[in-house]
């Protein structure tokens, strides 16, 4: 499954989204999240205006919509979660096709839908258009503390490499016979995911030691020679490096 | 002769768990020397390449490097002389491209903006990568993941070259090709293999290390045709590969 290699995320392109600077991207979609979140779930024709916007967006970026659509599954629990509400909320019921439904349950399902689509499918947008290593730098600009984009870039850069390795893991319990297929079968993938567990800790460990090796003193000097921003990007760097050496 | 770049001591180590791996070695590298570093599966080969800048401090005995004791204070100089390319390139290759890579170590080292560029470009083209330079690592072939990992450490220029199994997981190509970037370097190497026909083509003086302690120490020629030292250290040659055939090589 899969094709193996790039981000299952990213959607390769050269549209004007693609190109857009990372960190004008990301502040839009986190404005955009924070405006369709306070908008009151009873302006339904506001919602509309929302989508339209990011319609435009996603035709602008020539993904195809169904690339959005397939990998819009993550939203699946919220929507079993939405189902269930007007089942279960109290209140004033309507009847709609012969079920009595409670008003304000069916009003939150729709609310809750309504948010949780636009925010999916415009997190999706944001991520096909942009590389990982994009964002990063994009959010490094928007002054996000540099230890978490330190973290971020550590989990794209190893997610490919650990669930390579689980993929091998099960190939390699599957040819010995084994696939899991009831569950009488889940200790032994809770047995292999243990062991993935302690393997990534270890290669975490080695990482470290590789990175000491290169004089690793605690502190990523951001972005040093990324293409382009020769000049800016050291000078705002080093502030932010010495800092906090100073200080500690 | 001159202070040698690396000067081993009566190096002896034991891991937390009580296992000891090390039980007095002894090895000296000079200035130019290509040396092969051999000894079965357990031997303390990786175990001593840890020791050489400072990862694991020593039990007892020294390490020093061009003079300089490897010591807690001196760590950063001695990280900046002994440049180690680890076995798994996937350890060594974090950032998300292969130009970002490359420019950590000179970066941790001080280096900013033009010159950092230069060094990083002049990197990649002593292994032949500079096209690459804007991959992410992990889309790269290994044997061109080993070929940036060998970059990342040449671009803090080091005194020393220290290399654990090098030609592991190449195929014939990628392995010759690695052998004629490591043959064009003018820097002091020290190669950890169990490629024996690898280190007779690249090294001209072998050090076999065996259960902790160093067994033969002299020119690769000599140490592959001693069959009794061979058999009681676990090395085998190749099927078809005889140095008496081939005759000492040219040394350099
Ligand atoms: N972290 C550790 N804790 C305890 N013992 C260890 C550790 N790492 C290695 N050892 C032990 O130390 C000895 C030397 O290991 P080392 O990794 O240096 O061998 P090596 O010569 O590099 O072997 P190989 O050719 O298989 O890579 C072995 O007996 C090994 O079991
Ligand atoms: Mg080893």
């Amino acid at each position: 499954m899969g094709a193996g290699h790039g981000h299952k995320l990213h959607y390769h392109g050269h549209s004007v989204v693609h190109r857009a600077p990372a960190h004008l991207k990301v502040a839009s979609l986190l404005v955009f999240m924070l405006v369709v979140v306070a908008t009151s779930r009873t302006w339904f024709p506001v919602f509309g205006v929302y989508l339209a916007l990011l319609v435009a967006v996603i035709a602008a970026s020539k993904v195809p919509p169904l690339y959005i659509v397939k990998r819009m599954v993550v939203e699946v629990p919220f929507v079993v979660f939405a189902l269930l509400m007007p089942f279960v909320a109290t209140g004033p019921r309507v009847d709609v096709l012969g079920l009595s439904l409670a008003e304000d349950g069916l009003l939150a399902a729709w609310g809750l839908l309504a948010k949780g689509t636009l925010g999916v499918v415009a997190s999706l947008t944001l991520a096909a258009t942009t590389e990982p290593r994009d964002l990063l730098a994009g959010l490094e600009r928007l002054r996000v503390p540099h230890q978490l984009v330190q973290i971020l870039g550590f989990m794209i850069r190893y997610l490919d490499v650990v669930t390579e390795e689980m993929r091998r893991m099960r190939v390699a319990r599957e040819s010995r016979g084994f696939s899991a297929r009831s569950v009488r079968h889940w200790p032994v993938v809770a047995r292999s995911a243990g062991a993935l567990f302690i393997r990534s800790y270890e290669r975490g460990e080695r990482v470290h030691l590789a990175m000491l090796s290169r004089g690793y003193t605690g502190s990523l000097t951001p972005g040093a020679t990324t293409p382009g921003a020769t000049n800016a990007t050291p000078t705002t760097a080093a502030p932010s490096s010495t800092t906090p050496g100073n200080h500690a | 002769m001159s202070t040698p770049v690396l000067d081993v001591r009566g190096l002896a180590y034991a891991y937390p768990d009580g296992h000891q791996a090390l039980f007095g070695v002894d090895l000296h590298v000079h200035r130019g020397e290509r040396v092969a570093l051999l000894g079965p599966n357990g031997a303390g080969k990786t175990t001593l390449v840890l020791h050489l800048n400072g990862i694991l401090a020593a039990g007892a005995g020294s390490v020093s490097v061009s003079g300089l004791p490897v010591t807690k204070p001196n760590v950063q100089e001695v990280r900046r002389r002994v440049g180690i390319v680890f076995q798994d390139p996937d350890d060594q290759l974090f950032m998300p491209s292969v130009r970002d890579d490359v420019a950590f170590g000179p970066a941790n080292l001080g280096l900013r903006g033009e010159a950092l560029e230069r060094r990083v470009r002049e990197a990649l083209d002593k292994v032949g990568m500079v096209d690459f330079a804007d991959r992410p690592p992990h889309h790269l072939s290994f044997g061109q993941r080993r070929r940036v990992a060998v970059a990342t450490v040449l671009a803090m220029e080091p005194e020393i070259l220290v290399l654990d199994e090098p030609s592991s997981n190449l195929d014939p190509a990628s392995r010759r090709e690695l052998a004629e970037i490591l043959r064009g370097l003018d820097v002091t190497v020290l190669m950890v293999t169990h490629d024996l026909p690898y280190a007779f083509e690249l090294c001209p003086r072998s050090v076999v290390l065996s259960d902790g302690v160093v067994v033969a120490d002299g020119a690769t020629y000599d140490v592959l045709t001693d069959d009794a030292l061979m058999s009681a250290h676990r090395l085998e040659l190749p099927f078809g590969f005889d140095p008496r055939t081939i005759g000492s090589p040219s040394a350099g």
